[in-house]
């Protein structure tokens, strides 16, 4: 199994830990994962709410990289993959607007790539038995929600992807990582995104929100799939300290595969994850 | 739909054309405005601005501050019995008041701003020097100091951007949608 990756932005600056985790996680599940040769940012929210045509032609450069590369295009950011997602939905539905983003960014787009979110690459070509089989050290005794955020299911005639109101890719891979996952009403909401910096006070109290719902149905930790999601939820909570870190899925599969890396991710959090983990025995 | 003004009519159209939604099918069943979590903060609900542009409210919805407080997290489109999809009328109302002169939430635009001039240079955003730039213009110096320093500490804020090697491309790619 081979993909193309486009890690984006955050990646490499405030979301190491979730490129360190993927990367080192899907290595050790059999899926190679080739980076995109010079991707560029996906314009993420300032695009799309500045300039519609630049929206779809910066993420479509990403598309022209795929395709020359020849295979499917993994990306482990929800937000990255919200907007190539999109770009290559538009690429593919409308004619109109492709001959434009095929002059603007100076390539013909063939449709053979397909673009999919890291943790729908997972799910359809690991594998949740196949991950199950891997395991070394069950995490057994951590109960979590699965926060999927806005953008991995929506828009579902985009994303065509699991259950727009209740997905349960992410519960599976960590049921199948030996935790219990709690059901909540939340899994979709949104945490804010973007308006962190600008509008603090939105921010939040969405997320306040979330930690509260969490709490209230005895969950010891989020679980996310995205650095937006997962850096609101630590850094604009009301109190900081060591309750209810936030992971990122990746990282739980590397603890349970017993993979060497996990306290480096782990001492990148703002909200201190060891606490928990060793009360539960499953880190020194 | 009957309009008082040919000026209303305008609106109206222009909207749904560069939207590319059917706003007109809008019957305020509401279930936008339930599954949103910005209306908190927000002044109008999502199905108010949609009815406003149906009047062709033009100066009431680009000066709301409901249009840049949507965070796009598309659940009010993903809900819609009648396929409008909110959150793209509500990108193409941003841009529409950014062309108009009349932005009420100025700094989210200068955040969306400052993020694209860093991704105009270096092809990438480089996080840490577009929060300065931020913060330097938006005048909001001191927030966040101590997220940023641990940040910073942890090596989760590089100080040199990573540039990529087709500027030249994005250069042209922004020449080329920016009018």
């Amino acid at each position: 199994m081979k993909l193309s990756y486009f890690p984006g932005c955050s990646l490499g600056s405030t979301a190491k830990e979730y490129d360190m985790s993927a990367r080192a996680a899907c290595q050790a599940l059999g899926m190679e994962l080739v980076e995109l040769k010079d991707w560029v940012c996906c314009g993420a929210t300032s695009a799309h709410s500045t300039n519609h045509l630049l929206s779809v032609a910066l993420p479509s450069r990403n598309v022209a990289l795929a395709q020359e590369a020849g295979m499917d295009l993994a990306i482990p950011c929800s937000a990255c993959y919200s907007r190539v997602k999109k770009a290559d939905y538009v690429l593919r539905n409308n004619d109109d607007l492709r001959k434009e983003i095929e002059g603007v960014v100076d390539f013909k787009y063939n449709g053979k790539v397909n673009v999919v979110s890291l943790l729908e690459a997972l799910v359809s070509q690991v594998g949740v038995e196949a991950i199950a089989n891997k395991v070394q050290k069950p995490l057994k005794g951590l109960k979590v929600v699965c926060f999927y955020g806005c953008l991995l299911v929506r828009p579902p005639e985009v994303t065509n992807f699991d259950n727009t109101e209740n997905p349960m890719s992410m519960d599976k891979i960590v049921k199948a990582l030996g935790a219990e996952t709690i059901q909540w009403s939340y899994k979709t909401d949104c945490c804010g995104a973007n308006l962190g910096l600008t509008s603090t006070k939105v921010v939040q109290g969405m997320v306040n929100r979330l930690i509260e719902a969490a709490k209230e149905v005895e969950a010891m930790a989020i679980v996310t799939a995205c650095p937006l999601c997962q850096s609101n939820l630590e850094m604009r909570r009301k109190e900081k300290g060591t309750d209810l870190p936030a992971f990122f899925f990746t990282e739980l599969i590397g603890l349970a595969l017993g993979l060497p890396d996990t306290k480096k991710w782990f001492n990148l959090h703002l909200i201190n994850p060891n606490p928990l983990l060793q009360s539960l025995s499953l880190a020194d | 739909m009957g309009f008082i003004d040919a000026e209303k009519r305008k609106f109206f159209n222009e909207v749904r054309e560069k939207s590319g939604q059917p706003i007109e099918l809008c019957y305020q069943c509401q279930k936008c405005a339930s599954g949103c979590i910005a209306t908190g903060y927000a002044d109008f609900y999502p199905n108010e601005i949609i009815r406003l542009v149906q009047l062709g409210q033009k100066e009431r919805v680009l000066n709301s501050s409901s249009i840049w407080i949507c965070s796009s997290c598309e659940t009010c489109g993903a809900r819609c019995p009648n396929g409008i999809n909110t959150a793209e009328v509500m990108d193409a109302l941003k841009e529409m008041a950014i062309a108009a002169g009349m932005v009420k939430e100025k700094n989210i635009n200068l955040f969306h701003n400052t993020f694209l001039n860093s991704v105009r240079s270096h092809g990438r955003v480089h996080e840490t020097s577009m929060m300065v730039i931020y913060k330097i213009k938006s005048g909001d110096l001191f927030s966040d100091m101590d997220v940023g320093l641990e940040m910073f500490r942890k090596g989760k804020m590089p100080v040199l951007p990573h540039r990529i090697k087709a500027r030249g491309k994005i250069k042209d790619i922004f020449s080329k949608t920016t009018h």
